[in-house]
C-alpha cells in the first residue's frame, strides 16, 4: 500500500539537529471503549472498578464450547461514531481472528475485523491556531473488536494475576492516516477526537479508566522526504503522555539516524515517571497473527435505511456547532472553540445567550464562569450557578440595574449563596443609581472638594476617568457610569 | 514449499507447541505429507470464486444490549490449575 | 423380565409410557450392561450411575402424573464433547483434565428438558478428530462387531466411535454424537447403527467443545431410522446463543419415517465412484439404487465435479479453524498445566504434554496454512474450492434431485492399530471421503446400515439431502432400512 502525504511541511515544526532539520510523521491508532451496557459478544456487564472476574461469563472466559453473539448497541456505536467522522459506513462487514498467546486473552485469540471493517476512510479536523489553520486528519477506518482482560504483574514476585473484567469489551479501534506533523497536533487529535465521541455518546472518553487508549507509531524524516521506519508507543493513556511520548521518540530517532544508526521498527512503552520510551520484551518476536474470518460470526450486514435512521438520530457536532455559534450569536472562532469543546458547556452557553447579547454571554461564561468552576476544581455539569441565574444577571446588566462591577459581587453571591439575583439586588440594594439629581448632588461635591483636578481636566481631558472613579467610589459603585459620565462633562465644560 | 526444520520450530512456537527435537524430522515430514495431498486444489481454477465466509445463506443475528450474564466469579475460576481471590494465577509475565 | 437394553428407543419410549417397565428399570439395565460391557469396549469414559438413576426416579414420577416429555426416561449416552454440567468434559483429551463444566450444553440441555436420563459420557477422538477412536486419551474404544472367524479387535470408527460401539452394543438407547468432515456417518456404518449429521445450524453448537466450526454439527447414533427420528427432533432447535444457529422450525421428523420415496428423484454422482473401490461397496451401492426404485423413486445419474477437491479442501479448512479453536488450552483457565520457568515455557510445556499426537499435527498444519505468506494460497483457495463444492449440490437440487444416494465410506471397519493408517495420515484420512464433502457444504446427511461384506461386517449406505430436508433422508433412509431387512446386531464376544 503505498501511503499518499496529505500535508506540506510547516517549518513551525521542524526539529533541528545536528545535521539539519527533521520532520515528524505520527499515525493514531485510538483504542475507544463502546459505550454499552453489556460487552461486544457476551451478555456481562461492562461495569468498571468491579471485583475480579465478577463481569465475566463462560463467554468471555473462553470455556470450551462457548459461542459469541453480537451485540446490536456496539454495531449501532460504531455506525455513530462512523458517521460523525464523516466516513463510509460499510453495511456489509466480517469478523476476522487475531491470533496470539497472551494470559488475559483467553481465547487465544482476539475477535476484530481485519479485512473488511464496519467503517472506512473518515476524517478529522484540528484548529491548530491562526498560523497554522485548520488541519485534515484522514481517517483509515474504524473496526469493532474484543479488548483483553488484565494482568497484574505487582501482586506476587513470580507470579501475574489475570482479571478477566474487561475481556470481551467492545472496543472501536479508529486507524488515523499519518497526517500527524507534531506532538501538538497529535494532542489536538485525541483531544477532537475524544470532544466527537463525547458528543455521540460512543465512548465516555475516560483516559485514566482506560476508556480511550493511543497507540502512536512515529517516525522522522527530511522534511518533506521520505517516510522513515516507524516505531509504535502502546497504549497512551493520557493526551499529555501523548505529547511528552512523541517529542521523547522523534529525539530519540533523530539521535539514531544522525549517529549514522537506524531505527529498528519496534514495539514501545512509554514511561510517564521517566519521561522516556523503552521497547516491550514480550512483542520482541515479529508476530505472525494468522488473521481469517471467525467461523463463529456470520457476515454482518444491514441496511442503509439503518444507517439513515442513526445518522438522522445524530447530535449536532462541534464543528457545526462552533459555525451555528460563531453564526448565530456573533462571537469569536476562538470562544467557539472553547465553548464547543465539550457538549455540556455549549448547551450551557447557549441557555445563556439565547435571546440575550452573544458576545456579552460568552464573556461571562467563558470568562466568570469557566475561570471560577477551573479554579474550584467543577464542571460546568455541577456549577454552583445555573444558566438561568447567570441569564438573570446579565439581563440587569443589559437592564441597567447593575454594573458590570456590581455584577461580579452579585456573581459571588449567587456562587455562594444561590437565590434569584433580582432579589439580590434589590434586597441588598445593589440597584444601580440613575437618579441625575443624586448623581449631580456627588458630582458637584466631588469637583468642589477638588478645585486643582478640576482646573487641570480643561487641558487633559482624560483625567476624566478619575473623576468618574471618585464618584463611583463616593456612590458605592452604584451611581450610573454612563450617567456620572455625562454629567461630569457637562459640569466640567467638557 | 516443502517444511523443513526450521519451519517446524517455527510453527511449533506460533502454535506454542514444544516439538521434541528428536521429532522434527518426523513432524516435517509427516506434514509435507498432508501439503502434498492438498496440493492438488491448485488444479481447481478458482478465478472470480468467492471464498466462503458462511455456509448457510444468512447473516449476523444481533442481541440487545441487556446485562444478563455474570457475577459469578468463584464458578468462572471453579477449573483454574491456579487460583487467588478469583484471580487467575499465571507464571509472571513480562511486558 | 425381557432384556429392557434390546429395545429400540421408540419401543423404550412406549413401554415407559404404557407402564410395561419403569425408568428406573431400564435404566438398571443400562447401567448393569455397561459395567459388564465396558472394560472390553471402553466405550464410556464416565458413568454418572448416580445421577442416572436420580434423573430415572425422577422421570417415573412425572410418567406416573402423565406428564412425561417426548424422551421421558429413556437413557441415552452422551459423547464427551458435549459440556454436561459437574460432570466429565474432556473431549477424550488430556489437556482438559479433570474439567467439570459450570454450564449445559443447549443440546443435552434440549433432552434433559424432554425427560431423558443420562447414562454417562462416551469415549471419541481426541477434540473429534480421528476416523478410529484410536487417538483418545482414554484409548481406543473396540467394536462390538468382529469378522466372521477372527477375535481381532476392530475400530468403531471416529471420532464417534464410544457413540456408535455404545449404541451397537446396547450400552444406551441412543447417543449424542457430531460430525465434522464425518464423525457421525462413518462409525455409524462401521457399526451397523443409524447416524445423521443435520443441516449445519440445525443444532446449537453451544457448550459442544469445538473442533472446526464452520463443520460441526450435532446429531444422533441410535438403532434405527425411526428412533433416529425422534432423538434429533429433541436435539434441534433454534438457540439465540449460537450465531449459526438458524431460526427455522424444527418438524416432527418421526411422522415423515414412513412417508416413503414414491415420486422423489435420487441422485446418483458419478465421482462417487472411486478407482480401487471394493466391489462389495459398489455392489450394495447398486443394490440400494435398486430398492429405491422399487419402492417408486426416479433414480438419475448426476454430477458433483469438485467432490475429489472436498478431502483436501477440508485438510486445510478444518485443521485452520481448529489451530485456532484449541488455542485456549494453555493451562490458564482450566485442565491440565504443566509447570514451566516463564509463560511460555508453560504454555509450550502444557500442549505439548496436553494434546495427543494426531491433535498437534492438525493444529501445526492449521497454523502453517494461516501463517504469513501461505494464508492465500493456502485457506483462502480452500474456501474458494469449498465455494464450488457447494455450488456443485445446488445446481443439481436446481435440477430436480430430492436426495443423493452414495456408499458410507469406502471400506468396512479395520483393524485397531492398523499398520499403514498409522504411518499415512492421508490413508486414514480417506475415510472420509464420501463423508466429507457433506459438511463442506453445511448438508444433511444419513448413513444407514444397508449390507455386509464378506466378512460379515456391517456396511451403511448414504442419503445427502437438501438443506433443512432430513425429512427426506428420513423417509428415504427407512425404505433402505426396510428394504435391506438384516439384522445389524453384533454377536455378543464381550
Ligand atoms: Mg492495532
Ligand atoms: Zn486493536
Amino acid at each position: 500500500m503505498t501511503i499518499l502525504d496529505t500535508r506540506t511541511p510547516i517549518p513551525d515544526y521542524f526539529i533541528a539537529g545536528a545535521t539539519g532539520d527533521w520532520e515528524m510523521v505520527i499515525g493514531l491508532e485510538v483504542h475507544a471503549q463502546v459505550t454499552s451496557r453489556s460487552k461486544l459478544f457476551s451478555a456481562s456487564s461492562t461495569q468498571f472498578g468491579e471485583p475480579p472476574n465478577a463481569n465475566v461469563s463462560f463467554i468471555d472466559a473462553a470455556m470450551p464450547g462457548m459461542l459469541p453473539v453480537i451485540n446490536e448497541e456496539c454495531v449501532h456505536q460504531a455506525i455513530r461514531t462512523g458517521l460523525g467522522l464523516k466516513a463510509k459506513i460499510n453495511t456489509r462487514s466480517l469478523f476476522d481472528r487475531k491470533n496470539y498467546f497472551y494470559p488475559d486473552l483467553p481465547q487465544g485469540y482476539q475477535i476484530s475485523q481485519f479485512k473488511d471493517p464496519i467503517v472506512g476512510e473518515g476524517e478529522v479536523h484540528l484548529d491548530m491556531g491562526e498560523k497554522i489553520g485548520i488541519v485534515t486528519v484522514g481517517i483509515e477506518r474504524l473496526h469493532l473488536e474484543q479488548d483483553a482482560g488484565k494482568s497484574i504483574h505487582d501482586l506476587d514476585p513470580s507470579m501475574s494475576f489475570v482479571d478477566l473484567n474487561r475481556s470481551g469489551v467492545a472496543l472501536m479501534e479508529i486507524v488515523s492516516k499519518p497526517d500527524i506533523r507534531s506532538s501538538a497536533e497529535a494532542r489536538a487529535y485525541i483531544t477532537k477526537l475524544r470532544t466527537i465521541l463525547r458528543y455521540l455518546g460512543t465512548c465516555d472518553g475516560n483516559m485514566e479508566q482506560g476508556s480511550l487508549r493511543a497507540d502512536i507509531n512515529v517516525s522522522v524524516r527530511r522534511p518533506g522526504g521520505e517516510f522513515g521506519t516507524r516505531c509504535e508507543i502502546k497504549n497512551v493513556n493520557s493526551v499529555r503522555f501523548a505529547g511528552q511520548a512523541i517529542e521523547y521518540e522523534a529525539r530519540r530517532q533523530i539521535d539514531i539516524l544522525e549517529d549514522g544508526g537506524e531505527v529498528i521498527q519496534q514495539t514501545r512503552l512509554f514511561d510517564p515517571k521517566s519521561g522516556e520510551t523503552r521497547a516491550m520484551r514480550s512483542k520482541e518476536e515479529a508476530h505472525d497473527y494468522r488473521y481469517f474470518p471467525d467461523p463463529d460470526l456470520l457476515p454482518l450486514e444491514f441496511d442503509q435505511a439503518l444507517v439513515d435512521r442513526l445518522a438522522a438520530d445524530l447530535p449536532e457536532l462541534p464543528d457545526e456547532k462552533q459555525a451555528r455559534l460563531i453564526r448565530d450569536y456573533g462571537i469569536t472562532t476562538y470562544d467557539a472553540s472553547v465553548l464547543v469543546a465539550d457538549r455540556a458547556s455549549a448547551d450551557f452557553y447557549e441557555s445563556v445567550a439565547k435571546g440575550r447579547d452573544g458576545k456579552l454571554a460568552a464573556n461571562w461564561v467563558i470568562n466568570d464562569l469557566f475561570g471560577r468552576l477551573a479554579k474550584e476544581g467543577l464542571d460546568v455539569t455541577n456549577s454552583p450557578v445555573s444558566a438561568e441565574q447567570l441569564g438573570r444577571i446579565i439581563d440587569l446588566i443589559v437592564g441597567g440595574d447593575i454594573s458590570g462591577k456590581i455584577a461580579k459581587e452579585l456573581f459571588e453571591i449567587v456562587w455562594s449563596e444561590g437565590g434569584d439575583p433580582a432579589e439580590i439586588v434589590e434586597s441588598r440594594g445593589m440597584k444601580q443609581v440613575s437618579d441625575t439629581g443624586a448623581i449631580e448632588k456627588i458630582v458637584d461635591e466631588i469637583i468642589a472638594a477638588n478645585p486643582e483636578q478640576a482646573a487641570k481636566v480643561k487641558d487633559k481631558p482624560s483625567m476624566i476617568g478619575w473623576f468618574v472613579g471618585q464618584v463611583m467610589k463616593a456612590s458605592q459603585g452604584k451611581a450610573n457610569p454612563k450617567a456620572v459620565n455625562e454629567i461630569l462633562r457637562a459640569k466640567l465644560g467638557l | 514449499m516443502a517444511v523443513d526444520s526450521k519451519t517446524v520450530r517455527r510453527i511449533g512456537h506460533l502454535a506454542r507447541i514444544r516439538i521434541a527435537e528428536d521429532d522434527i524430522e518426523t513432524y516435517a515430514d509427516e506434514l509435507n505429507v498432508i501439503l502434498g495431498f492438498v496440493e492438488q486444489l491448485n488444479e481447481v481454477d478458482v478465478e472470480g470464486v468467492m471464498p466462503m465466509t458462511s455456509v448457510i445463506p444468512a447473516t449476523q443475528r444481533l442481541r440487545a444490549d441487556k446485562v444478563e450474564l455474570g457475577g459469578y466469579p468463584e464458578r468462572i475460576v471453579s477449573n483454574a490449575p491456579l487460583s487467588e481471590d478469583n484471580f487467575f494465577v499465571v507464571p509472571k509475565v513480562v511486558e | 423380565m425381557k432384556d429392557l437394553t434390546k429395545l429400540s428407543l421408540a419401543e423404550t419410549r412406549n413401554g415407559l409410557r404404557a407402564g410395561d417397565f419403569s425408568a428406573v428399570d431400564v435404566t438398571s439395565a443400562y447401567l448393569d450392561a455397561i459395567g459388564a460391557a465396558n472394560e472390553r469396549l471402553n466405550a464410556y469414559v464416565a458413568v454418572a450411575e448416580e445421577q442416572a438413576l436420580d434423573m430415572a426416579r425422577a422421570s417415573d414420577d412425572r410418567l406416573a402424573k402423565g406428564e412425561g416429555g417426548a424422551l421421558e426416561g429413556v437413557p441415552l449416552g452422551i459423547k464427551d464433547l458435549f459440556a454436561t454440567r459437574g460432570l466429565h468434559t474432556q473431549a477424550g483429551s488430556h489437556i482438559l483434565d479433570g474439567f467439570k463444566p459450570e454450564y449445559e450444553s443447549f443440546v443435552t440441555a434440549n433432552l434433559w428438558a424432554d425427560g431423558a436420563v443420562l447414562l454417562g459420557k462416551l469415549n471419541m477422538d481426541e477434540f473429534a478428530m480421528g476416523s478410529s477412536n484410536e487417538t483418545s486419551h482414554y484409548g481406543p474404544v473396540i467394536n462390538p462387531w468382529r469378522a466372521e472367524g477372527s477375535d481381532d479387535d476392530l475400530v468403531p470408527g471416529g471420532s464417534s466411535g464410544g457413540s456408535a460401539a455404545a449404541v451397537s452394543a446396547w450400552l444406551c438407547a441412543g447417543a449424542t454424537a457430531t460430525d465434522t468432515g464425518g464423525s457421525i456417518r462413518q462409525p455409524a456404518a462401521f457399526t451397523g447403527t443409524v447416524g445423521i449429521k443435520p443441516t449445519y445450524g440445525r443444532c446449537s453448537r453451544w457448550g459442544v467443545v469445538a473442533f472446526a466450526s464452520s463443520l460441526d454439527q450435532a446429531g444422533p447414533i441410535t438403532r434405527t431410522v425411526e428412533d433416529s427420528a425422534i432423538l434429533l427432533t429433541s436435539m434441534a432447535g433454534f438457540d439465540p446463543m449460537d450465531s449459526t444457529s438458524m431460526d427455522v422450525d424444527v418438524p416432527d421428523f418421526a411422522a415423515a419415517v414412513e412417508r416413503g420415496v414414491k415420486g422423489l428423484t435420487i441422485g446418483i454422482p458419478r465421482e462417487y465412484r472411486l478407482e480401487g473401490m471394493p466391489g462389495e461397496i459398489e455392489k450394495l451401492w447398486q443394490q440400494g439404487i435398486e430398492w429405491l426404485k422399487a419402492e417408486g423413486a426416479t433414480v438419475r445419474d448426476i454430477s458433483l465435479p469438485h467432490t475429489k477437491y472436498a478431502l483436501p479442501a477440508y485438510y486445510i479448512v478444518a485443521p485452520a479453524e481448529a489451530s485456532s479453536n484449541l488455542a485456549r488450552y494453555d493451562g490458564v483457565k482450566y485442565g491440565l498445566r504443566v509447570a514451566g520457568d516463564s509463560i511460555e515455557d508453560m504454555y509450550e510445556l502444557t500442549r505439548a504434554a496436553g494434546f495427543g499426537r494426531e491433535v498437534q499435527r492438525r493444529v501445526m498444519i492449521g497454523t502453517y496454512v494461516l501463517s504469513a505468506g501461505y494464508y492465500d494460497a493456502y485457506y483462502v483457495r480452500a474456501q474458494k474450492v469449498r465455494t464450488l463444492i457447494k455450488q456443485d449440490f445446488e445446481k443439481v437440487f436446481a435440477e430436480g434431485v430430492d436426495a443423493i444416494l452414495t456408499p458410507a465410506t469406502p471400506s468396512a471397519a479395520f483393524r485397531v492399530g492398523d499398520a499403514s493408517m498409522a504411518a499415512d495420515p492421508v490413508k486414514m484420512y480417506l475415510n472420509d471421503i464420501f463423508t466429507v464433502t457433506v459438511n463442506m457444504a453445511g448438508l444433511p446427511g444419513i448413513s444407514v446400515p444397508a449390507g455386509k461384506d464378506g466378512a460379515g461386517l456391517p456396511l451403511g449406505l448414504q442419503l445427502i439431502g437438501k438443506p433443512f430436508d432430513e425429512e427426506t433422508l428420513f423417509a428415504a433412509g427407512r425404505v433402505i432400512e426396510r428394504s435391506s431387512g438384516q439384522d445389524f446386531s453384533p454377536k455378543r464376544w464381550w
